[in-house]
């Protein structure tokens, strides 16, 4: 999942060749004041931060200038800014134009209809999930067929959409599937689309693009994303890894079992602070990096819990001793492993014979965690 | 009888001489599957664990009858994996492998579906039927033969579950990893109605996780045509929004596929829920104790 930033995002529609306002993006006060003068960006001019979270407008990421000077001072003002955790470093700057209505325009994918699906409103400008469901038209496209001509008629009808708009609308709308389909996006979507005289334009782009296609989307991979550093590098290693609010990291392979396990956790009072996700290996250096990339997280004590099927639980223990000797003293943390299935009586062994606490049961041992964390002996 | 595949299931392994294909049908073979042939293009006329290689999938099956596909290929080359599957004539292919983008998946699905073939996947363990055959990556050791079914979106949940539910003394008749991926060849709804069929199916053991409305479909189909008892178990309570929980379906978007949507659809539907993994066994010998009093 690489969530685009609304210039990238703009970037993309530009070159399928969707309508948008004028404007540049910029990465100090100088060059905003340059892309004024240069005219590049007529006055009066929208200021935006360029982050990803939502709510700009009202958390003051947004701002307007009817001056050079003053778009200067409000991208000055912006940039460098923490916005949700965020820093600003680029801001969008563009024409402000008399907007008559606003409107939303999606294409995702429908899960349980196994089809595309895309999402139109005449109640743009909020947020979809704010707009009543009457108000939406949902309209499943096949991939074999398109988004075809009819379809596109039928949500121009949906938008209250004719003439000279219509016929724009049909450019948006070819754009926004050539999009979805071949930058192998999971969303594309326009909220605002505004009505400019005769015209709809784009006036924001959310664009998120799936990982799982990076092997023919190279350009994707440097984008900076909202993952936190540890989750960039476990990315790097093919490591799923999550970061969250608590202060156990739990390593489990497989997702549904390390999520079970995080339940269970979080059910006997411990507070989950990693996913970590081992996957189908049976790869000993792979669980060595896994640790050590937990260890980078700072627990206050650790969860293995490990069913080998095709992994084989002394593979297993063997890393994670390895590991172990790499963590730096001051890194060190309580390590507390359950293991089960495939040579579970071996792993068990060496990880008793690394002092490691080994138990059976999964309520028992997730205690022994919660216990370790608290400060307790694991 | 059992779901899908049976004692005279006919695999072809693609991707046979892969590191992965070659140790699963090491284990297939183990488990009592025929795996008829292997595929992998360029390398026909070799032999991996005994199974003939040939160069394409139309080949093994003119020469060996192969109906049903097993697919370890690299995602990059999946989809055209699996068209050539369904091209050679194949109606069942399980899709073992991860990371292959939804877009191409969509493409896959469509085009099975139009010709009448199943996939079981992407991104998934496969099916087994205790005592007749294996398609997929499960291990052997976890499997009694019996008459609990399991249907999942895990993978080494479902082994922990199936083995929980061996260890307890009971057995499964037909246990499918349905995949964690966004879009999938068989769901929880396509899967119900064919245990429902299955005369030796007694009860179904649902495991769902976060993401997706999957489970509320499925409390639906359970609502409405499904007579047998179902004990079901939804991973990922305490996922927060918005983040991937290792499997690329597995994800609260936009307040969407939360654990208590899917918890409370589930039980409104008549399922008995397991709050957690290890509770499911004593759930299922309740519910068989019930269904035989009846």
């Amino acid at each position: 999942m690489v969530k685009l930033a609304e210039w990238r995002g703009k970037e993309i529609f530009r070159r399928y060749g969707m309508p948008l306002p004028r404007g540049a993006v910029v990465r100090s006060a100088a060059e905003a004041a340059t892309a004024v003068a240069s005219g590049a960006v007529p006055l009066p001019c929208v200021v935006k931060a360029q982050v990803l979270a939502g709510g700009r407008g009202k958390g003051g990421a947004v701002r307007f200038a009817a001056t050079a000077a003053e778009a200067e001072a409000a991208a000055g003002a912006i940039l460098g800014l923490e916005f949700k955790g965020e820093r600003v470093r680029e801001v969008l700057l563009e024409e402000k134009l008399p907007i008559a209505r606003e409107l939303y325009l999606s294409v995702a994918l429908d899960r349980s209809r196994r089809l595309p699906i895309v999402m139109a409103s005449a109640q743009g400008g909020v947020e979809i999930e704010n707009v009543d469901d009457a108000q939406i038209l949902r309209l499943p496209v096949h991939p074999f067929a398109g988004l075809t001509g009819y379809e596109r008629r039928r949500i121009a009808k949906a938008l209250g959409l004719t003439g000279g708009a219509a016929r724009s609308l049909d450019r948006v709308l070819t754009a926004l599937w050539g999009i979805f389909e071949r930058e192998d996006a999971e969303l594309v979507e326009i909220n605002p689309l505004a009505v400019v005289g005769d015209a709809v334009i784009a006036l924001d782009a959310k664009v998120i693009i799936e990982d799982d296609a990076s092997f023919r989307h190279p350009e994707y991979s440097e984008v900076r994303d909202d993952r936190t550093p540890l989750e960039e590098i476990a990315r790097e290693k093919e490591i799923a890894f999550v970061q969250l609010d608590g202060n156990i990291g739990v390593i489990a392979n497989g997702a549904g079992l390390t999520m079970a396990t995080l339940d269970v956790l979080q059910q006997f009072g411990g507070r989950p602070g990693v996913f970590l996700d081992l996957g189908g290996t049976d790869d000993p250096n792979k669980v060595t990096e896994a640790f050590l990339l937990m260890s980078k997280a700072r627990p206050a004590a650790v969860f293995l819990n490990i069913f080998g099927g095709v992994t084989r639980c002394d593979t297993v223990a063997r890393g994670l001793v390895e590991a172990m000797k790499l963590v730096p003293p001051e890194e060190r943390f309580p390590l507390v492993a359950r293991i089960r299935g495939n040579n579970e009586d071996e792993g068990i062994a060496i990880l008793r014979s690394a002092g490691v606490t080994s138990l059976h049961e999964l309520r028992e041992s997730v205690q022994a965690a919660v216990a370790a964390a608290a400060g307790g002996r694991p | 009888m059992s779901v899908l595949i049976d004692a005279e299931t006919r695999i072809v392994v693609q991707g046979i001489t892969g590191h992965q294909g070659t140790v699963h049908t090491r284990q297939m073979l183990q488990f009592g599957s025929r795996v008829v042939a292997g595929t992998t293009p360029g390398k026909g006329g070799q032999t991996v664990e005994g199974v003939p290689v040939f160069d394409s999938v139309q080949e093994a099956v003119d020469r060996t009858e192969a109906n049903t596909s097993v697919i370890f290929v690299p995602a990059p080359f999946a989809k055209d994996a699996l068209l050539e599957a369904v091209d050679a004539g194949l109606r069942l292919a399980v899709v073992v492998t991860e990371h292959i983008p939804f877009h191409d998946m969509l493409t896959m699905y469509h085009y099975a579906h139009a010709q009448g073939a199943r996939i079981i996947g992407p991104n998934c363990p496969g099916i087994a039927a205790p005592g007749k055959s294996k398609a997929g990556i499960i291990p052997n050791v976890v499997f009694r033969p019996g008459r609990v079914g399991v249907i999942s979106r895990s993978g080494t949940l479902t082994y922990e579950i199936v083995n929980g539910i061996k260890e307890h003394g009971l057995g499964q008749s037909t246990c499918i990893g349905l995949g964690g991926d966004p879009v999938i060849g068989t769901t929880f709804v396509d899967a119900l109605p064919l245990f429902e069929a299955d005369p030796d199916t007694d009860l179904v053991v649902l495991v769902g996780e976060i993401g997706g409305t999957a489970e509320e479909d499925a409390a639906e189909v359970l609502r409405t045509r499904f007579s047998k008892p179902v004990v079901a178990y939804v991973a990922g309570r305490s996922a927060p929004p918005g983040k991937r929980m290792g499997h690329a379906g597995a994800i609260i978007a936009r307040g969407k596929g939360t654990a208590a949507s899917k918890l409370e659809a589930l039980k409104a539907a008549g399922a008995e829920v397991a709050d957690f993994p290890y509770e499911i066994p004593d759930l299922v010998a309740r519910a068989l104790a019930e269904r035989g009093r009846r």
